[in-house]
């Protein structure tokens, strides 16, 4: 099978919203998303799909005719597992899990979901990683089933025990050495992702 | 064989019986691993969701932490699915787009630290255990061959796709941890879901989606007869053990296979003792299935029967010829 072509730039520019440009624009690298042509591979190859509200293709097509708002509260993005198979089975090669991670952090900044659960799931994994520099299964765990489903937490507790009993969990989490020197890095980077 | 090695959060944790198996085996394989002095966590899949430049200067720390240490060898491996993916993609990101290497590069700085995108191959354990050190070096280490021992090898996402260096000889149907446990004298059984997905942090955010995946997954390697799912990944191994059991619960079904690394059973195979290699500290306990373990490999009369592919209860209805 021969390679897709990639059009110039100025070939692409027409079909454009300008919603579409933004979220190009803010994926690394070329996520060649204006190359969509509807053809459902990535929607059907999706074993979340079933729970989208939108379908990606449809999700596509929504940011190609610039609906915003829209896009960004729908629940698609959230229920992509990072299982790629819509991405190296796209015949357009798109970068389709790139352009979902896009798609949420987007989200995240307008405040348009939904459902705040997942997004809550992400932030307190990065708050955990950004107070220590690890990740902490039992903080999180407890953090995030506490405010989202506490009613669960005595259904759960046979398996945090277990993974303690089992030596597969630990009480405190881990800091390291280089802290200061991460946030340094964190903090410069996040300066960094405003700017083009 | 040196190599420097990114253990990560979830093998010094909830998958210690992969580390611990690992590192029982690495003089057999002749691999000398080097842990990245002061590592932070990979992200996983969540810190890309939130913050994306930062999400890449976490991962750039690691890879030029690794790189300064780097002497005598330029291969940084990891055994975990999701880190190995997050430092084989952001290097391969800072190398196609230099807007995002200046950024990362800028962020690490402010650190003391740079990384040269390309510096250092990033590379899977798997990968490094089935083509560097190769099906015939790891042959030759069994004394205790698996005979009788039926496996269904999953390779879950992340290792096998995107792939963005090519290390694989297919990103849906892999073969190399196939050979590498025939390698070891087991028998692999056909699992077409190999590298579907187990729900990742679906068992956390929708439990319902995840249960699902899991399910299938379980439900197939059963059905094909396997003694035990062997995987690379701890985030599949905790979805397809420890939610195993939520898994059950929640259909009313008892499934009971279990889960073990490809490490375990090298280290098994290589006359280690399961308690040294973490085996026991699985959810759904592993030893009925080891003690399948025979002396003689199978019969020649009985591998040569053909062995009708089971077909599931609840499948849909096939037209039967004959």
């Amino acid at each position: 099978m021969s390679a897709v072509p990639s059009p110039s730039a100025a070939d692409r520019e027409p079909e454009c919203s300008a919603f579409l440009r933004e979220v190009m624009d803010a994926t690394p690298g070329d996520s060649r998303l204006n190359m969509c042509i509807q053809c459902g591979t990535c929607g059907g190859s999706c074993p979340a799909g079933t729970e989208m509200d939108h379908t990606p293709r449809r999700l596509f097509a929504m940011i190609r005719s610039g609906l915003r708002d829209a896009v960004l509260r729908s629940n698609t993005p959230w229920y992509c597992v990072s299982c790629y198979f819509c991405t190296v089975r796209c015949p357009q090669q798109i970068h389709i899990t790139d352009v979902m991670y896009t798609l949420k952090g987007m989200a995240i900044g307008a405040k348009l979901y939904r459902d705040n659960s997942p997004p809550d799931f992400s932030q307190t994994f990065v708050d955990y990683v950004e107070h220590y520099g690890r990740s902490f299964e039992l903080g999180l765990a407890t953090r995030f089933n506490l405010k989202h489903h506490p009613l669960s937490l005595p259904a759960m507790a046979p398996m945090g025990l277990g993974m303690l009993k089992r030596g597969r969990m630990e009480l405190v989490p881990h800091r390291i050495e280089g802290m200061a020197q991460l946030t340094r890095i964190l903090d410069r980077a996040k300066a960094l992702e405003a700017t083009p | 064989m040196k190599l420097l090695f990114y253990p990560g959060c979830s093998m010094q944790r909830t998958a210690r019986p992969y580390l611990d198996s690992l590192l029982a085996i690495r003089e057999a394989i002749g691999v000398e691993l080097e842990e990245v002095a002061d590592w932070n966590c990979c992200g996983a899949t969540e810190y890309m969701s939130v913050h994306r430049v930062p999400a890449h200067a976490l991962v750039g720390r690691n890879l030029a932490l690794a790189s300064r240490q780097a002497q005598g060898t330029d291969t940084l491996t990891a055994g975990c699915s999701a880190c190995y993916l997050n430092l084989a993609k952001t290097d391969q990101q800072m190398r196609e787009d230099p807007r995002l290497a200046a950024k990362v590069n800028d962020a690490l700085q402010a650190g003391g630290l740079s990384y040269d995108a390309g510096s250092l191959k990033v590379r899977h354990l798997l990968d490094v255990v089935c083509n560097d050190v190769g099906y015939e070096a790891v042959q030759a280490k069994v004394v205790r061959p698996l005979h009788g021992l039926r496996l269904a090898p999953y390779y879950g996402c992340q290792v096998v796709r995107p792939d963005p260096d090519a290390r694989w000889d297919d990103r849906e149907h892999p073969t190399a941890m196939d050979r590498l446990l025939r390698a070891l004298g087991a028998e692999v059984v056909d699992y077409p879901l190999k590298t579907q997905c187990c729900g990742g942090h679906m068992t956390v955010i929708g439990p319902d989606v995840a249960y699902g995946l899991i399910r299938r997954l379980v439900h197939g390697a059963d059905a094909a007869g396997a003694d035990a799912i062997v995987t690379l990944c701890p985030m599949c191994q905790l979805n397809l053990d420890a939610y195993q059991i939520e898994m059950n619960k929640h259909y009313g079904t008892r499934y009971a296979v279990p889960v073990l690394y490809f490490t375990q059973l090298m280290g098994l195979a290589f006359g280690r003792s399961p308690a040294e290699l973490g085996i026991g500290k699985e959810f759904v306990p592993a030893a009925p299935a080891l003690a399948r373990i025979s002396d003689q490999p199978p019969a020649a009369a009985e591998t040569a029967k053909k062995k009708r592919r089971p077909r599931a209860a609840d499948g849909l209805p096939m037209p039967r010829v004959g």
